[in-house]
């Protein structure tokens, strides 16, 4: 697989996105925001952190970086793209997936493990995950409380396009197992032509030998399949 | 010159957390007719232009492309000459 791993000034989970694929086998680039080329990828990665400082709102500022021109335009053409936290807020923020991410109802920074439930394998991303899966995979964030009007969270559904859910280790999606105040305990969407998706969970803090939790290699292999095997 | 003096606020359906906090507070410090408390954002741009018109159409463009959400946030505004 060929890699293109966004950074935006305040990026800071580019390079541990870069390496969980490199040290998968596959060929990466680092794309800097005032680039205008992508350099051919199969995957574009938007990484978290805090881009351009959060100023005005998470994610606002960088939708006029020059290279999510190229982005948004790759994205037209049926690009796939995966926007990890601070990627999902840019995504949204852009218009490349519904809703907004509004601050955690707590109005704290949280930052632990989590568990998160695949609701929906009818994604490029999901399609070799078991619906019902259940994955630690830890999140990290002040702004991940997702929040869409109510025609909108019914267009989610009637188009399944709720990817995971805030679960709990058995896989209760309820009010205790949501984080932060997230509507429908949403943690990951996918947009309406299925090749874009935003989750505010970190599967690349999850998926090498030296981290707690393993999880997110089941989501990196379920990738991998769908893109080295085909569909 | 004039100065845009803009408001951004949360839309009445969506929950605003930090709002609820500061109703808490004010609740704790013993303001026991205090309803509800929402938080805004208040925003002043100037600019080198006397023609109202044109830029109260201009404020308006950069508050939908940029300053206000349309999805969780509603705005106003008024100039002011300087």
């Amino acid at each position: 697989m060929r890699v293109s791993i966004i950074t935006f000034p305040g990026s800071n989970c580019d390079h541990d996105a870069a390496e969980v694929f490199a040290s998968r086998g596959h060929q990466t680039s680092m794309i800097w925001h005032k680039d205008s080329q992508l350099d051919n990828p199969d995957l574009v990665i938007l990484p978290g952190g805090f881009s351009y400082g959060d100023y005005l709102r998470c994610g606002a500022l960088a939708r006029f970086s020059p290279i999510v021109k190229e982005l948004v335009f790759f994205a037209k053409r049926g690009g796939y793209i995966l926007g990890i936290c601070n990627g999902f807020q840019i995504l949204t923020e852009t218009g490349l997936l519904p809703g907004t991410l509004l601050m955690n109802k707590g109005l704290r920074f949280i930052c632990k493990h989590q568990y998160i439930k695949v609701e929906s394998a009818d994604s490029p991303f999901t399609k070799h995950l078991i619906p019902g899966t259940i994955m630690d995979i830890p999140i990290a964030h002040k702004e991940g409380n997702y929040f869409i009007d109510a025609t909108g969270h019914k267009a989610l559904q009637d188009r399944d396009q709720i990817v995971f859910r805030y679960c709990d280790a058995h896989g209760m999606v309820n009010k205790e197992a949501n984080p932060n105040g997230s509507l429908d305990n949403i943690a990951g969407i996918i947009n309406t032509g299925r090749n874009i998706l935003g989750m505010m969970p970190h599967p690349e803090r999850a998926a090498t030998d030296s981290v707690c939790s393993q999880d997110g290699k089941l989501f990196f292999e379920a990738v991998e399949k769908y893109f080295e095997h085909g569909a | 010159m004039l100065k845009a003096k803009i408001f951004v606020q949360l839309k009445p359906s969506v929950l605003d957390p930090q709002g609820k906090a500061v109703s808490n507070s004010l609740s704790q410090l013993g303001y026991e007719n205090v309803i509800d408390t929402r938080i805004s954002k208040y925003i002043e741009i100037s600019f080198d232009s006397k023609d109202k018109s044109q830029t109260t159409k201009q404020v308006d463009k950069i508050c939908t492309s940029l300053l206000a959400n349309p999805n969780t946030e509603t705005y106003h505004f008024e100039l002011e000459e300087l």
